[in-house]
């Protein structure tokens, strides 16, 4: 082997990415590659796959929590009163989806599978920017199914070892990468949980209340849109809510959120008030 | 014009093989045994970053002698083969037999075709959900691969390490004992032993090991799927402190 050759594996080893890596060797494996064919004035896919609506996230003192609702709808129809749209991403990050839920999901795996990947391969974490960055690059790559009406937009929050601190960041579909602070949220229901995220929130909140204010916005976000589901005290259906400290990431389990719901729901028909 | 002189394919192979033996012989060894509460594997490192043990998926380990960087390619091979097949079927799909037989035959592809052997002796554990589910495959240089029980010891002096090994090895020890055990035999490897002096029992020396275990049971004991777990400088010199007081 020529000296010039041995010495451009250098830069090939770079890049420790899965994604990059099945861009390579397995093309069609990767979910950016499918397509709807050419694009048209008219080509609208939106209403050939499911919705995944609201997703939450807030800060709190040494740590981020992650909601969402179960609910995803085709048009006026609901798809599916169970889907599960939070997901730990490693031991210290979690992400929600919004948008296509099939592609959404597709996008979760990839996601997992290229950190899980660089941890090995490096035998180190990855620094929680450069997670925020490579899912930028995950969710710019489907920019031509965007185009077509299948977008995705993730919330992705984040334990930041070295700050000791939660940090969240917000996409959009071009692969924008915006850092938000306090709170934030995706999805159809977006509008109404923010307003109640800007109530409800404050700095000093713990773990617990902070787990409340989640579902109420939630509920608030359940009340005005159509697309997000709320408690569901007949099947027994809850938010998913994940939590990340310094410890990881956990899932509050379901008996908690269920006290929490109930709690909400009292206080609201007690209060016996329109809003 | 060269005229090449006329070699037999016995001596051919025979040169490769000794040549390769030649190149593991010089490295120091690593001990993978099945016990009860997983896989623990044990190498002798003196470096804490240039690992020789690896994991490579939810339930299977990588451990290697010899050159560096050939089996460190053929473990980063490994991880990429094993996340693929992972993303494209199913987690549970992803099996030990499989990346073995992979390697198996890249070893012995380089071995028959290259201008040298790869100088690499490997071990693929996969930790199953009871002892008598767990795998340790052994692969050499040449291809062959040898799926082994109990445990297995690559090196220079691997002899006698297990000799030294038999007479400790139970499949009713836990994770730290078995550790302790494989620390213990690892000192009749020649370079501890020569390195410790004759003073009767040397030391056992934590920062020339390098241990990981594949627990049986990750999910109750830690809530993770991986069972691969590394054995940080301060575990491992606790637990080999209270090996060495009781």
């Amino acid at each position: 082997m020529l000296p010039d050759d041995a010495a451009a594996a250098v830069p090939r080893a770079a890049s420790a990415s899965f994604s990059a890596y099945l861009g390579e060797h397995h093309p069609g494996l990767l979910p950016a590659n499918r397509s709807l064919g050419p694009v048209t004035a008219s080509t609208d896919a939106s209403h050939l796959a499911p919705h995944a609506t609201t997703i939450v996230s807030l800060t709190f003192p040494g740590g981020v929590l992650m909601a969402g609702d179960r609910r995803a709808t085709m048009g006026n129809v609901i798809a599916s009163r169970h889907i599960e749209k939070v997901f730990p991403a490693d031991n210290y990050s979690v992400l929600g989806i919004a948008g296509s839920a099939g592609i959404g999901l597709d996008l979760t795996r990839l996601f997992q599978v290229e950190l899980e990947h660089y941890e090995k391969i490096e035998a180190t974490m990855m620094s929680l920017d450069g997670k925020a960055n490579r899912l930028a690059a995950m969710v710019r790559q489907n920019l031509p199914m965007a185009m077509q009406g299948l977008a995705v937009v993730p919330l992705f929050a984040g334990f930041d070892p070295d700050r000791h601190v939660g940090r969240l960041f917000s996409f959009d579909v071009t692969g924008g990468r915006y850092e938000e602070h306090e709170h934030h949220s995706v999805g159809s229901g977006s509008v109404f949980a923010r307003g109640a995220l800007k109530k409800l929130w404050s700095p000093r909140l713990d773990e617990a209340s902070a787990v409340r204010v989640a579902v109420e916005a939630l509920y608030d976000a359940a009340d005005d849109d159509s697309a997000t589901g709320g408690p569901d005290t007949v099947r027994g259906l809850w938010p998913v809510v994940y939590v990340v400290d310094g410890a990881g990431a956990r899932r509050i389990p379901e008996r908690e959120l269920e006290a929490v719901a109930h709690a909400i729901i009292e206080a609201r028909s007690s209060a016996g008030r329109e809003a | 014009m060269t005229q090449q002189f006329y070699v037999s394919p016995e001596q051919l192979m025979k040169d490769r093989a000794d040549f390769a033996r030649k190149g593991i012989g010089r490295g120091r060894s690593v001990v993978v045994m099945s016990c009860r509460d997983g896989i623990a594997l044990v190498a002798e490192n003196a470096s804490p970053s240039l690992h020789k043990l690896g994991e490579i998926y939810d339930r299977i380990a990588f451990a290697a002698v010899g050159k560096y960087n050939e089996f460190e390619s053929l473990r980063q091979a490994g991880v990429r083969y094993a996340d693929v097949r992972g993303y494209s079927y199913a987690r549970e799909d992803v099996t030990a037999r499989g990346l073995a037989s992979v390697y198996a035959q890249s070893l012995g592809a380089v071995f028959t075709a290259e201008s040298k052997p790869f100088e690499v002796e490997l071990v693929v554990a996969e930790v199953g959900r009871s002892q008598d589910a767990d795998h340790l495959y052994r692969l050499t240089f040449d291809g062959s691969i040898a799926d082994e029980t109990g445990f297995v010891v690559m090196g220079g002096a691997a002899d006698a390490v297990v000799d030294a090994l038999r007479g400790s090895w139970s499949a009713d020890l836990s994770l730290p004992e078995a550790v302790r055990a494989a620390a213990r035999s690892l000192r009749h490897d020649g370079v501890v032993t020569a390195r410790a002096g004759d003073a009767g029992a040397p030391v056992l020396d934590p920062s020339v090991l390098e241990v990981a275990f594949l627990e049986r049971d990750p999910d109750t004991l830690r809530g993770s799927r991986r069972a691969f777990r590394r054995i940080g400088a301060p575990e491992l010199d606790l637990l080999l402190q209270t090996g060495q007081d009781s």
